[in-house]
């Protein structure tokens, strides 16, 4: 009872802040829907890193530090690849690539350190980030590339009648967006339907007991590190798209942080919805919260989204620790 | 031959409760204290003291701070920069704003300070443990990265955000030339280790790694978990600001808002890591190992007269670093303290194998 009042407190702070800025007239209806979207597009973004997360974290226990690092590695193959072959050739190849590293990792990281304690294994992943860091930049080079999609770039004016001066939007954001939608269509579609999806999930489960029915545990983990590799592939074309291919890719993976923790670290819709309300929470912080209080408490400059997602993640932790929608189970001390 | 304890009896629980029980440790020990108090500022020069051993030093301070919480206490903590940076803001303010103060005094509060903000992070711990731990210490990380860039009061409403210190003045003894910080800073660290490791063989030291071990196991033997994770908080914190006032102070001279950002926090974890967890000694290798390597690197292409770009050095730093990590993990999780251990323990039992 106690909890549940405590979530409905959370739940509807929460609402309070989303709607505060339209309720005093701090901003016009056509503005705010320009920001909530804004927030979602970049929240799309923050999800599909989250969604590699995930998947690593469900079939394998590793808090995979570096997703991030893979997100730019790809990004920077697919973009350096693209000047000399077309963009699909440059994506599949990408794709063996992410594979490949995935063999690699299972075989040099992963199984030497089989059963040992999850934050040893998060303390490895960081290794990993910094070698595919510098590996990446050392074979394709650290400057900021572009990758085109052949998508334009100027933004078009949609529900010119519904608010004055309608809502402006980016192709591209759109794209993405129905990128990452596809994406996760597709990996139901394949948790669900398919053998090898089905392996995943029992091992997620239990993996004692999957591997005592037969599933190959080591060759489990290749495919499910492909498969972050390849969800990593496409958040760093999509992002690579937006921004430009540079190294603060790499930092989203801080992030993809809090959105698990928002989401549950074991559920791919927890990621999804998890992304969603990070991206919009922190740039609704941003722009309607920050002027507020740089005038308030006289600060040099706003930036309060860079901490905004983390503390939103802490206030969950302490009402939902389990995440949205994530398993009742947790470490409690 | 020369490395064994026979015929070396304790004949009382003082002798027995040394903190280096074997007479040739203690021997060791003093020589290694009189080459680098006496010996060492006459050999080393000062491009070796501002770039390896200065930073060695106080990376040390903190990787030991570190080391007692998540080596000791088994709390992660992946943004203990963030109380690095709290210990050299509240030096910097405390020296503005109190002049008459003396500096010891001054790194005593500031390490003070940055121990209550570090209790205040650590009370997530009371409820959560491992990864998300991990996350609520980078929002501490982020949190006053943000506070000491944005908030104007902290910096002396400085434009450019960034703060500058004046010479330590220690009772008219002016820390001004390399050897002089080394000394100081010599004098700092000695101290705090020491207490460092009389405080884990303490019943503190000795709650902390019960709840490391297993925390209900350690709360049915009867001790207070809250006690336990808060007094680890507390004292790592008090480490880690200290050390960030020396870092400020003595090695930076100024420095700029974002000089304690999250690439110094992973920095920490891996001094601990690769020097060995839950070991004072590896504190010590492992800063070193992180504080000799990157130069080791930036010179090493001249050695073998390969001309490359400062760029490609960096990269070639980081999957050294990245590859190291791995390498340690796997071969020797307790890192090199432990290599040193079986060190001594074969130079025991030498020529013999058992």
């Amino acid at each position: 009872m106690r909890k549940n009042f405590n979530m409905i407190v959370l739940g509807v702070a929460l609402m309070a802040g989303l709607i505060a800025p339209l309720v005093t007239g701090a901003s016009s209806a056509g503005f705010y829907t320009e920001v909530l979207l804004g927030g979602l597009m970049a929240g799309v973004l923050y999800s599909l890193v989250a969604l590699g997360f995930v998947l690593i974290f469900k079939a394998s226990g590793v808090f995979n530090f570096a997703q991030g690092a893979m997100v730019l590695f790809a990004a920077l193959s697919v973009a350096r690849m693209a000047e000399m072959m077309p963009l699909w050739a440059a994506i599949l190849l990408a794709v063996g690539i992410m594979v490949a590293l995935a063999f690699v990792v299972e075989r040099v990281v992963l199984r030497p350190l089989v059963n040992q304690d999850p934050v040893v294994l998060l303390m490895a992943t960081l290794g990993v980030t910094y070698f595919l860091d510098g590996f990446g930049q050392t074979i394709w080079g650290s400057d900021i590339y572009e990758i085109n999609l052949g998508i334009a770039k100027e933004p078009v004016m949609i529900l010119g009648n519904l608010f004055e001066g309608g809502i402006l939007i980016n192709k591209d954001d759109v794209a993405a967006t129905v990128a990452a939608a596809l994406l996760v269509i597709l990996l139901a579609l394949f948790f669900q339907k398919t053998k090898t999806g089905r392996a995943l999930r029992a091992v997620a489960d239990d993996h004692l007991a999957a591997q005592s029915i037969g599933i190959p545990l080591n060759r489990i983990w290749v495919i499910v590190w492909s498969l972050a590799g390849v969800v990593a592939l496409v958040a760093g074309v999509v992002w690579g798209a937006k921004l430009g291919v540079q190294f603060s890719i790499s930092q989203v993976a801080l992030k993809a942080l809090p959105v698990v923790i928002l989401g549950g670290f074991t559920s791919i819709p927890g990621a999804i919805v998890g992304g969603l309300i990070i991206g919009v929470g922190e740039k609704m912080a941003e722009v309607f919260l920050a002027p507020v209080m740089v005038k308030a408490f006289d600060l040099a400059g706003g930036g309060i989204e860079n901490w905004f997602a983390y503390v939103l993640a802490l206030l969950f932790l302490l009402v939902l620790p389990q995440g949205l929608f994530g398993e009742k189970h947790i470490d409690r001390v | 031959m020369l490395y064994r304890e026979n015929g070396q009896f304790k004949t009382s629980y003082r002798q027995d409760q040394q903190m280096l029980p074997i007479l040739q440790d203690r021997i060791f020990m003093g020589l290694l204290l009189l080459f680098v108090y006496v010996g060492a500022p006459f050999i080393f020069s000062d491009y070796f003291f501002l770039s390896i051993l200065i930073p060695f030093l106080i990376l040390s301070l903190a990787a030991l701070g570190l080391n007692l919480l998540v080596g000791y206490c088994g709390q992660i903590s992946i943004g203990h920069a963030a109380f690095m940076s709290v210990g050299a803001y509240a030096a910097y303010n405390l020296v503005l704003r109190l002049p008459q103060l003396n500096f010891l005094v001054v790194l005593i509060l500031a390490g003070l300070i940055a121990a209550l903000v570090g209790l205040l992070f650590g009370i997530p711990s009371l409820r959560i443990r491992g990864l998300y731990l991990a996350v609520a210490t980078l929002a501490a990380q982020f949190f006053t990265d943000w506070t000491f860039a944005r908030v104007k009061w902290f910096t002396n409403y400085a434009p450019s955000g960034s703060v500058s210190t004046a010479t330590i003045d220690l009772f008219g003894w002016h820390v001004d030339s390399p050897v002089r910080k080394y000394l100081f800073l010599l004098a700092v660290v000695t101290l705090f280790a020491v207490l460092a490791k009389n405080l884990v063989r303490s019943h503190i030291g000795r709650a902390w790694m019960a709840m490391r071990d297993m925390d209900v196991a350690a709360e049915v033997i009867g001790i207070r978990p809250v006690y336990a994770k808060l007094t680890a908080f507390g004292v790592s914190s008090f480490y880690v600001g200290v050390a960030g006032a020396l870092w400020g102070f003595v090695h930076l001279g100024s420095w700029e808002p974002l000089a304690f950002n999250i690439t110094l926090s992973l920095n920490l974890l891996f001094m601990i890591i690769i020097g060995g967890m839950g070991s004072v000694l590896g504190s010590f290798f492992g800063a070193f190992f992180i504080v000799a390597l990157p130069i080791l690197l930036n010179r090493a292409p001249e050695w073998i007269g390969v001309d490359m770009s400062t760029a490609m050095v960096s990269h070639l730093e980081s999957m050294i670093f990245g590859s190291l990590i791995v390498f340690f993990l796997i071969v020797e999780p307790q890192g090199l303290a432990r290599l040193w251990a079986i060190g001594k323990e074969k130079l025991r039992l030498w020529p013999f194998p058992h």
